[in-house]
């Protein structure tokens, strides 16, 4: 089984419906510890670029490598270089690759996330995205060397994602606007986790849709 | 909501069109729909300076571009950090051959955009050194200096490094005062209301009648105590106590105050405020050289004011005397 790069429409359009639906709980768990605007903003970037795609067909890896760009030059905030550089660093990893194996998906996650840890501070435990996105990473390219069934591998990678979310609820936040509640950010979820784990959820399902 | 709004999407770039519409004697715009320059600039053999943030915090940070004070600036959506993209243009529109100062506030998307923007500056040969604003006293304590939000003091930053490169100075000397300037700064906030973003449509936090929240962030982050809605005089008390023991500004200092209110507070509001405010701090055997009282650093419709005290020495004072003329300030 492998994913076609050239089949990236239906996965990125099962990223953008899934930010689309979730705008208003996105913003909701932003305002209980942020500023409640990470779910407009998600949104309307992503809504973006499912104008600019319009009814084209796009391959996952340049898909993602529009998204990234378009949330980093035309977004900004925290969200737009935190996700316009994993969705590129991601592209870059697989650029020019027809079949997107298990193995070259836990590459791209990889880079995803060294891509992040170039630009911010955070580690695991900070009650940030990497809390959703690194037990992913490595989660997938366990997989990979284990030779697991892929559609499996993606079931087990949104189980993950999920985890990693609901792990931050009881960590005290490091980073960005939350860092300053201390002890007060506890018992809330991560706004960013959240989003990432909406995304890597979605960008599985998507996956799983366009599995030959 | 009561707001005067078409689509809230739009606002930002309905704003910036109306700006320019309005003082066309001070600013233009730049082929980037998301940086606005002084009307002169780029000025030959001048340091450009550049600052930049998320909207609704007018006059901030468009209202500070125009003749001596910045050059440029990038704007971000609603409490939202500008792209990367905007930052370097804003750094272009300001390049007059002698490299860039941007000065910003202590948030985590406006490094990250600055960051990412400096460094495809680099690339493209044009030099760009940064300071950040921290003057928030009650966003982290004294001993973790570098993780405080920057908020009102920013302006008076601006103020003291847009005169030093106007004066002819080097880069290394304009981020010099910005760095002094804002080193010598301390600010606190008492939020009386909560703000509404026009697209969300509601408050996304509360603070409930009759009380009020001190410390709070320009975003409303949480500040260090809620308590009992207090007179002008006692609000006065509580921010000069957080404000002056933390620099420490002390007997024999000569300071710069600033008074900003959040956006729904009227200005008369704030006199009250500093009647008392300059009394607290004159008894302290503190010498005010100049004072600023109005709307120049708010939070869209939040009701609260800022406190914001700059220590001066003989070149600040200078700075912060030498003429300038922006939207947010003009000083003859």
């Amino acid at each position: 089984m492998v994913v076609k790069n050239a089949d990236g429409r239906e996965i990125l359009m099962t990223m953008v419906n899934a930010i689309h639906e979730n705008k208003q709980y996105l913003g909701d768990i932003d305002g209980l510890i942020g500023d409640g605007d990470h779910g407009m903003n998600m949104n309307k970037g992503f809504m973006t670029y499912a104008e600019r795609m319009g009814e084209d067909a796009t391959g996952f890896t340049d898909g993602l490598s529009d998204l990234g760009m378009i949330l980093l030059n035309e977004i900004g905030g925290s969200m737009g270089p935190i996700y316009g550089t994993i969705f590129m660093e991601m592209a870059d990893a697989a650029d020019g690759e027809e079949d997107i194996t298990l193995e070259l998906f836990g590459k791209m996650l990889g880079a995803g996330l060294e891509g992040l840890y170039g630009i911010v501070d955070a580690r695991p435990g900070d009650k940030t995205l990497v809390d959703t996105l690194c037990p992913c990473v490595d989660y997938i390219k366990g997989a990979a060397k284990e030779n697991k069934e892929y559609r499996e591998a993606l079931e087990g990678m949104k189980e993950c994602a999920e985890k990693g979310k609901e792990s931050t609820k009881d960590m005290i936040a490091m980073y960005g606007r939350a860092s300053r509640l201390g002890e007060r950010s506890k018992g809330v979820l991560d706004a960013g986790a959240a989003s990432c784990c909406i995304i890597l959820k979605a960008m599985a399902d998507g996956m799983e849709k366009v599995l030959k | 909501m009561q707001r005067i709004l078409n689509d809230p999407d739009h606002i930002v770039d309905e704003m910036l069109s109306g700006f320019v519409k309005a003082h066309p004697e001070i600013v233009k715009p730049t082929a980037h729909s998301r940086v606005l320059a002084a009307k002169n600039a780029p000025v030959d053999g001048k340091v450009g300076v550049v600052t930049g943030g998320g909207s609704g915090h007018k006059p901030a940070f468009i209202g500070y571009v125009g003749k001596n004070m910045c050059d440029s600036a990038a704007v971000g959506e609603i409490c939202s950090s500008p792209t990367a993209a905007a930052f370097l243009d804003a750094f272009k529109a300001a390049d007059g051959g002698r490299g860039v100062a941007c000065l910003y506030g202590n948030y985590s998307g406006d490094n990250m955009n600055v960051k990412m923007a400096v460094r495809m500056a680099k690339k493209e040969g044009l030099e760009v050194k940064t300071v950040v604003a921290n003057d928030d006293v009650a966003s982290a304590p004294k001993d973790q200096k570098e993780k405080r939000r920057g908020v009102a003091g920013e302006i008076l930053m601006w103020k003291c490094r847009g005169a030093k490169a106007a004066k002819g100075a080097g880069l290394d000397e304009v981020v010099m005062a910005a760095q002094k300037a804002i080193d010598n700064t301390r600010s606190v906030g008492i939020g009386l209301t909560p703000c509404t973003l026009p697209a969300v449509g509601h408050p996304n936090f509360e603070i409930k009648e009759g009380t009020m929240e001190v410390g709070i962030g320009h975003h409303g982050e949480p500040g260090i105590e809620v308590c009992e809605l207090e007179t002008a005089d006692k609000m006065a008390r509580r921010m000069t106590d957080i404000v002056l023991p933390d620099y420490p500004f002390v007997s024999g200092d000569e300071v710069a105050v600033l008074v900003s209110g959040l956006g729904a507070t009227p200005v008369m509001e704030l006199y009250v405020l500093y009647n008392e405010i300059e009394q607290l701090i004159s008894q302290k055997g503190i010498r005010i050289h100049k004072a600023y009282v109005g709307n120049y650093f708010t939070s869209l419709d939040m009701m609260g004011a800022t406190l914001t005290v700059m220590k001066l020495d003989e070149e600040l004072k200078e700075l912060l005397d030498f003429d300038c003329y922006t939207v947010g300030l003009k000083q003859l």
